[in-house]
């Protein structure tokens, strides 16, 4: 479908060549391993009235007040499960750390840049907008998570 | 007292500088290419020049000035570097460091004016051609020497007094460490951890019995208070420090001015935070330069006016609730309103319609506009590119207000109100909706707490907008559940509430709970939040968990009772006009329960007074012989509170406000007539309740609008229906967006006869004139969503629609004037306003029409 010049000219585009995976619903994704500050289970939240509806709350961590985004109302997923409560991945962004709730958190996974490609063109724009490619994997695709634009709330109501 | 504080900071500074000096000279020995160690050079001695001419050191001025040209050739290029000229250079540093000396020990230079070195430098930079100049100043160190020698100091000898001055003028520099700003604001970071430890240990220890806990809990309680007070005094600084060089500046500008002006100060010590001192230090040269300039007037105008010849300007600075005001006064002529105006038309910030409708005050504030100057000349010393709009946005930059007061002939006053924006602040902590806020100490008036079942009974309804009865005065009140799309709480037994005051206002804010007060350390949100004007930021409780920071002026301005905040009445009148902002003069009258109704007073046609005893009950109606016929009159208690009987309680002699047309007139019982008002009426919101059209605020008060039209129909119908004039009966559709001055303009013709259809926008005027005959249309000129020329298009090109007169409506009589002019296809032009005008315009309208056309059946 794409020639490999392509593919190659999108690969430089990531640093480390590592991923530190997770899954939401049954989308499975990976954010640059250097980009990643922490995981945590679910923490206590403080709600934000008025917010947008994507920002699930607050998180004191360590003294530090991060933005716990939803990714599964991000991507415009249907919500989880009542009794399943969310992994924080907190990812280093432009404007500080951010954290994302997640379903699960995967393995970091070394991947080979020769199998990535450019997202496809059909993908629901909610997702479009914020998946910069795509590893194909064995066994499944290895969606990358553009951090930034997840933590942009204004870039994806622009989709 | 000041100079001497300026002076100790330059020692402070030079020394460290000239011990920065040597090293960099003797290692641009080693590197003489070293095009950055060269400037970082030149920049040391350029800032010790700088300094020495601004304290008026002279002999150092002189040294450095020829150090300084030496260098910049260095630095250009136009010489190369040799032993002998970094021996120069050193010289210079030590001789430097002599008169620093000197000046420490009895506070003057000493009487060594260093001539020779100085003509050793000058001697230097004119052989331009380095190189080959080396055997000349090659020389020069041995006359060093001997100047030395001459002195009875051997060069030897200078090292070890130079040594002995070293350690003296440690003295100074010993007792002032300068540290960076960058690890104070880490220190401050930490501290604010520490403040948040500390509470989260402080409500451990109220959770556990344990007396040792107890103990260690309260001294880190004090201590950390101690080292928070103390990391942020390092932070702190006199508002001297910048106000130190404004007599100077007041001087200079004086005698270029050529006027005389003294300068007072006062609070000198009052402390702000660094980087707030920094911020204001520009805008605050700038006021006073502006005051020097366009306030204070020169001797000759000033003993004209019968004032000293001596102007005078005043600096004040005080603490006041948790904010420093700095204001800077001037007694001179004060900003002449009507040339601020007509100068803001000038320049095309307003049209003149607009200008006419500002107030003195919004009018002074426009001198704070983008490409705004009274000065009649820009004169080279205020005008510097920098107007009061930088001002202005300088310090909103930091959150702080600026206003200016002004008399004519008395002087003028900027006063700056600029918060404490510190990392830590108090705080009052509040649960609402099962979460809890905290509100910044600074913006809390009162506590005010309901209790039991009258406690909602005290917050009563103006038309569905809450109030309070706060000593005397009405508050206006929102519910922070509301305001935050909380659930409500169940019904408490008391009803909690916080008065607080944003910008001059003040409101009360209801919420669930009060909890208690904490210091709290602000943190910023996120970006994804920044467009939530409801939040100042987030803090962590003492529970570890994150409460947010309520923003009172954001939660005043998105509950509406701050709608028109003064920020916005006095932006962009553009707006106003379209908004809904009208001016015009109210009568206002109590009666019954209402405390403040509000009628245009075009429409009134006297005030009266009888007494009960002739007032006459006839077929179940008042009415009273007036001028030889029978006034019917309208008790209006009656008629809006149709229950509550009023015989008892009717003033006497009665208050009747009297209504005209043509020849029949109709009165109207109040309880009392208030004042007459000219305001610019915000309509707040229309109202559900018969017999008032909305309420607005009036002179600071709510007043609520009479639907005259609704009050005569109930309560005189008979009179309502007999009028029958020569232009009754006919149609009129009024097409205006707003309901409230739909609502007037009906009022108007209803009374004069006409039946009304209403539109609030095109397309309601289409589809009305689709559905019934009408045979005047009467339009607004920004009828939604383009204009009424739409509407005017519309119906010119229907042939049923061709012959039906309209008449545009200005929102004031200017616009209606300039829109007279054109012909734009409209039969008249009149303000929205101007009842009268508007009737008699309908009216002649109306004649025009072929008696024929008259639809009777509508009466």
């Amino acid at each position: 479908m794409v020639t490999d010049s392509t593919t190659s000219k999108s690969g430089v585009a990531q640093s480390s060549g590592q991923f530190s995976t997770f899954f939401v619903a049954d989308l499975f994704f990976g954010v640059d391993v250097l980009r990643v500050q922490e995981v945590l289970r679910f923490q206590h939240m403080t709600r934000v009235p008025q917010a947008p509806e994507v920002i699930e709350g607050l998180i004191n961590l360590r003294g530090q007040i991060v933005t716990a985004i939803d990714m599964r109302r991000r991507l415009r997923l249907p919500a989880r499960a009542g009794d399943h409560t969310p992994m924080n991945m907190v990812v280093r962004t432009e404007d500080g750390a951010v954290s994302l709730l997640v379903d699960e958190i995967g393995d970091v996974l070394d991947v080979d840049a020769s199998t990535y490609e450019r997202p496809p063109e059909n993908l629901d724009p909610a997702a479009r907008e914020l998946i910069r490619g795509v590893y194909k994997l064995k066994d499944r695709l290895l969606l990358v998570l553009d951090a930034e634009r997840t933590v942009d709330l204004t870039a994806g109501r622009a989709a | 007292m000041q100079d001497e504080d300026v002076i100790r900071e330059f020692l402070v500074e030079s020394h460290e500088s000239l011990s920065r000096l040597d090293q960099e000279l003797v290692e641009l020995e080693k590197h003489p290419k070293d095009a950055e160690l060269l400037a970082s050079i030149f920049r040391t001695i350029h800032t010790i020049k700088g300094t020495c001419g601004f304290l008026a050191f002279s002999t150092l001025e002189r040294i450095t000035h020829q150090a300084e040209g030496l260098l910049s050739q260095l630095r250009d290029g136009r010489r190369e570097l040799s032993p002998s000229l970094v021996s120069l250079i050193l010289d210079t540093v030590d001789a430097t460091r002599k008169v620093l000396a000197s000046i420490e020990a009895c506070g003057e230079e000493g009487p060594d004016g260093f001539e020779d070195l100085t003509d050793r430098l000058r001697a230097a930079a004119r052989s331009t051609s380095g190189v080959q100049d080396q055997p000349d100043p090659a020389l020069t160190p041995v006359s060093t020497a001997e100047h030395l020698e001459g002195n009875g100091v051997p060069e030897h000898a200078e090292d070890k007094q130079r040594e002995g001055e070293a350690a003296k003028s440690s003295a100074v520099a010993d007792a002032n460490i300068r540290v960076g700003v960058g690890l104070l604001d880490k220190l401050m970071d930490l501290v604010g951890e520490l403040v948040l430890t500390r509470n989260q240990i402080l409500q451990f220890n109220t959770e556990r019995e344990d007396a040792a806990l107890n103990v260690t809990s309260q001294r880190l309680n004090l201590i950390t208070t101690e080292l928070q007070e103390g990391v942020m005094k390092t932070r702190m600084q006199p508002i001297g420090m910048v106000w130190n060089k404004l007599p100077r500046v007041v001087r200079d500008m004086a005698v270029s001015l050529g006027k005389q002006i003294r300068l007072e100060m006062d609070g000198t010590e009052t402390e702000l935070d660094r980087t707030i001192i920094e911020a204001i230090k520009d805008p605050l040269v700038h006021l006073v330069r502006n005051s020097c300039d366009h306030g204070v007037e020169p001797p000759e105008a000033r003993v004209r006016a019968g004032k000293a010849p001596q102007g005078r300007l005043t600096l004040r600075a005080y603490h006041e609730g948790g904010q420093v005001n700095i204001e800077i006064g001037d007694d001179g002529a004060g900003i002449d309103v009507a040339r601020v105006k007509q100068k803001a038309v000038e320049k095309g910030l307003l049209r003149p319609e607009q200008a006419e409708k500002l107030t003195d005050r919004e009018a002074l504030n426009l001198v704070f506009q983008p490409g705004f100057s009274t000065a009649k000349t820009v004169t080279n010393v205020s005008g510097r590119g920098v107007g009061l709009d930088v001002v202005k946005s300088n310090i909103e930059k930091i959150g702080g207000v600026v206003d200016v007061f002004s008399r004519p002939g008395e002087g003028t006053t900027v006063k700056l109100k600029i918060p404490l924006t510190l990392a830590i602040i108090p705080g009052l902590v509040i649960s609402s909706g099962g979460e809890r806020f905290v509100i910044p100490q600074v913006s809390l008036l009162e506590l005010i707490r309901l209790e039991g079942d009258s406690g909602e009974k005290h917050i009563e309804l103006v038309h569905g907008t809450p109030v309070y009865r706060r000593r005397g005065s009405l508050l206006p009140i929102a519910y922070l559940n509301q305001v935050l799309g909380l659930a409500s709480a169940e019904r408490a037994e008391a009803v909690n509430m916080v008065v607080l005051q944003a910008e001059d206002r003040q409101f009360g804010l209801v919420v669930d709970g009060i909890n208690d007060t904490q210091e709290i350390v602000v943190k910023p949100l996120g970006k994804q939040m920044k467009g939530l004007s409801v939040y100042a930021g987030a803090t962590i409780m003492g529970d570890g968990r994150v409460a947010l920071i309520l923003d009172v002026l954001g939660i005043g301005q998105s509950s509406g009772v701050l709608a028109e905040s003064r920020e916005q009445a006095r932006a962009g009148s553009e707006q106003k006009t379209q908004s809904g902002i009208e001016q015009q003069r109210l009568l206002l009258f109590r009666a019954g329960s209402f405390e403040r109704l509000a009628v245009p007073l075009s429409l009134v046609a006297r005030l009266e007074e009888f007494p009960q005893s002739s007032i006459e009950r006839a077929g179940g109606s008042q009415v009273v012989q007036y001028r030889n016929r029978i006034l019917p009159l309208i008790p209006l208690r009656g008629v809006l509170e149709p229950g509550v009987s009023d015989h008892d309680q009717t003033a006497d002699p009665a208050q009747v406000i009297v209504f005209n047309d043509g020849d029949r007139s109709v009165g109207l019982v109040v309880d009392q007539i208030l004042d007459v008002a000219e305001e610019t009426v915000t309509v707040r919101q229309k109202t559900a309740r018969q017999g008032l059209l909305g309420s607005a605020v009036v002179g600071k008060h709510v007043a609520d609008f009479l639907d005259l039209n609704y009050v005569i129909k109930v309560a005189a119908s008979d009179w309502f229906q007999s009028t029958a004039g020569p232009a009754n009966g006919k149609r009129v559709l009024v097409a205006e967006a707003s309901a409230f001055s739909r609502g007037l303009i009906r009022s108007g013709l209803d009374m004069a006869g006409y039946h009304v259809l209403e539109a609030a926008n095109l397309d309601e005027a289409i589809r009305s004139l689709e559905q019934h005959p009408v045979d005047i249309v009467v339009t607004a000129l920004d009828l939604p969503p383009s204009g009424s020329s739409a509407l005017l298009a519309a119906m010119r090109r229907r042939t049923e629609w061709h012959e039906i007169p309209i008449l545009a409506l200005a929102n004031s009589a200017e616009q209606a004037r300039a829109q007279a002019g054109q012909t734009a296809g409209f039969q008249d032009c009149q303000a929205k306003f101007d009842e009268e005008a508007l009737l008699e315009s309908v009216a002649r309208l109306a004649s025009t029409l072929a008696p024929c056309e008259a639809v009777p059946a509508c009466a």
